[in-house]
């Protein structure tokens, strides 16, 4: 593996671009006109809802699938992707949220599935599981796990354990572009952290990172720089440092509705205090007031 | 959306305390096979008492063993294979019916064309393996369950092989003149024999000896486990699904052809309806021996010993003098009783979440 320190200039050829792609099923737009960059030692997050096309385009960007319109471009240069194993051959490794790692294999197992090592001549090649047992147990402890036992099944892990799993295994076999997809929406908060630590080490080790979130609070303290996703179209680009939370927030179309639930739970919580009870009527307009009354009654 | 407050790129990694050294009986039972061996143990023990009880003990004796290690045998051919199929995450319903078609294609190249039996049974070993492909094939291209494909496929290969055969001989059941078999170099792969012992032990071994190395050992078999995972994610990291699970079919096919070449050698004929319920019990061998019906997880070797517990409840039932009727009821409880034990054993002891 080749960790240099590799302090990427800003203006240094991309590693994997997207240029005005697009991409229909029947009728439906799920990505037009989208554009995405992610540079060498940088970490690029894809914020937006869910269904504003985060997963079609990642999908893209991996291999899944082809773009109608536009193209897809590593160093610059004009890919075609047929498959994941194209996108996997240039470098780029994907980690699905709950699609990477198998539960009921074991660590080493999981780790090199696709790649296994092998001894042996031809006939009797077989799978060379001392060495696949130790690169798996260095691999995880670089990344900050100790493992017992490899032949632990990996249902046995935590949900970030799993996905360190994901993301040692992708640098192990040289990934150049590390796509992360919601890696944290089903982790508890520690749990996050640990992931968001991977994704900021990957970078440092000078990999390209696009780190795919609806939760700004995960993207702002690690993203380079931030791509917005809106109903399937880009609701643009913009540097770290340029956007605060709540910004980021009503760019990917929530924040208006974020404001009303906070001003309705303020006045719900003003109501607790001077003791006035179960508030009857309804707070707000998104919010109908019967929600309430069935939280509070418990 | 609900613990978004404090998370943040500073606070450290956990060390891992939550592991805990395990028992070598704990490491066992986490094996998908564990289930299988105490329930045949457990078998073996009701049976040799039920028949000591009715007098006999011919159960535990070798002539006993030797007999319930044939029938084991018969389903246990094909049990390896369906096990290898259900590990990667698929059904193949048609094997009794292929089982059928494959002894006929030997039966028809030998009566009716006077081919050599060997050349009858290398045909029938090709052919068969043709229509697993098929069966994979289908599966794959039209993203149909495998279970629905195969019960399609069941029927019609069935209906397919008595239609046919009737058209070409007349009959249903085509007997071979055991002369022929006798003076042939390779028949006796099928129906060698010294006294009891009968050489399909020795192919039910040495198929359960290869399933357990692809599996265990080798690259085909950690893609067979990780296809049965997730297909999605398989091929995410680069594993050939569709054709991993053709070569299960394909494999299942082989199989299946092997057991009828053993059995219209054994049995000097073919017959069109040889090989049903072939399919149900190969599935519940597969399933004894700890593989999950969602794929991902099982063993060849619990498949093998599965076979031995329905060998062994088949014949204890005849040597217990019970009414043999009773065999399908001790088939259904073990199967059940199986399947509790190791889902409690997988929870209990691989400590999955």
């Amino acid at each position: 593996m080749q960790t240099t320190t590799a302090p990427a200039a800003a203006d240094a050829t991309p590693l994997l671009e997207a240029r005005n792609v697009s991409k229909y099923f029947g009728a439906v737009v799920a990505i037009e006109g989208v554009s995405l960059t992610v540079r060498a030692g940088q970490i690029n997050c894809l914020l937006g809802d869910n269904g504003a096309g985060k997963s079609t385009l990642i999908k893209m960007l991996s291999g899944v699938h082809a773009p109608d319109d536009g193209t897809l471009a590593v160093d610059g240069q004009p890919v075609r992707f047929s498959a994941p194993r194209d996108a996997l051959d240039a470098g780029i490794a994907t980690v699905y949220q709950d699609l990477s790692v198998m539960p009921l294999m074991s660590i080493s197992r999981n780790f090199f599935l696709g790649n296994e090592p092998t001894k042996g001549f031809t006939p009797f090649k077989r799978f060379d599981s001392d060495t696949a047992a130790r690169i798996a147990r260095e691999e995880m402890k670089n990344i900050g796990i100790e493992v017992r036992d490899t032949d632990q099944l990996v249902g046995t892990l935590s949900g970030g354990e799993r996905q360190t799993l994901a993301i040692a295994r992708a640098e192990y076999f040289g990934a150049r572009v590390l796509i992360l997809d919601e890696p944290t929406s089903a982790l508890g908060v520690k749990e996050s952290a640990i992931v968001l630590r991977h994704a900021i080490s990957a970078r440092n080790k000078g990999l390209g990172v696009i780190f795919i979130t609806h939760n700004v609070q995960h993207a702002l303290p690690i993203g380079d720089s931030f791509t917005i996703l809106t109903r399937g179209r880009s609701g643009g680009t913009f540097k770290r440092g340029e956007l605060n939370a709540d910004e980021l927030h009503r760019l990917m179309g929530g924040g208006s509705e974020l404001e009303e639930l906070q001003a309705d739970l303020e006045i719900l919580a003003k109501r607790e205090a001077l003791g006035e009870g179960t508030p009857t009527v309804p707070i707000g307009e998104a919010n109908p007031g019967d929600v309430f009354n069935e939280t509070e009654s418990l | 959306m609900a613990m978004t407050q404090t998370s943040g790129a500073a606070s450290p990694a956990p060390p891992s305390d939550r592991l805990r050294r395990t028992s070598l009986a704990s490491r066992l039972l986490g094996r998908p096979s564990a289930g299988a061996l105490l329930i045949t143990v457990f078998v073996w023990i009701v049976f040799a008492i039920l028949s000591t009880i009715a007098g006999s003990g011919v159960f535990y004796s070798l002539d006993g063993t030797l007999s319930y290690l044939d029938v084991a045998a018969q389903v246990g051919i094909v049990g390896t294979a369906v096990a290898l199929l259900m590990i990667g995450g698929e059904f193949d319903l048609s094997i009794g019916s292929l089982i059928g078609f494959a002894g006929i294609v030997i039966g028809i190249c030998v009566t009716t064309y006077g081919l050599p039996v060997w050349a009858g049974i290398l045909i029938s070993l090709v052919l068969t393996t043709i229509l697993g492909v098929i069966n994979g094939f289908i599966v794959v291209r039209t993203g149909l369950p495998s279970f629905i494909v195969t019960l399609a496929t069941l029927f019609i290969i069935r209906g397919a092989t008595q239609a046919l055969t009737a058209q070409i001989t007349q009959i249903t059941y085509i007997p071979i003149a055991p002369e022929k078999i006798a003076a042939d170099p390779i028949a006796g792969f099928f129906n060698w024999s010294i006294g009891n012992f009968k050489v399909s032990i020795l192919w039910w071994i040495l198929l359960a000896a290869i399933g357990v190395y692809i599996l265990g050992r080798t690259k085909f078999g950690n893609w067979i486990t990780g296809v049965g995972g997730s297909p999605s994610a398989a091929r995410n990291l680069g594993v050939p699904v569709n054709r991993v699970k053709i070569m299960l079919f394909a494999g299942t096919a082989f199989s299946a052809a092997i057991l009828a070449a053993v059995q219209s050698m054994t049995f000097f004929s073919a017959d069109v309806l040889r090989g049903q319920g072939y399919e149900l019990r190969a599935i519940t061998t597969a399933v004894i021996g700890g593989c999950l019906l969602t794929g991902g997880y099982g063993s060849v070797a619990g498949a093998a010993i599965g076979a031995l517990a329905l060998g062994m409840a088949q014949i204890g039932i005849v040597f217990a003098n019970i009414n043999a009727d009773w065999y399908l009821v001790a088939l259904g409880t073990l199967l059940l009783v199986a399947v509790v034990l190791n889902n409690w054993i997988r929870r209990r002891f691989a400590g999955l979440r």
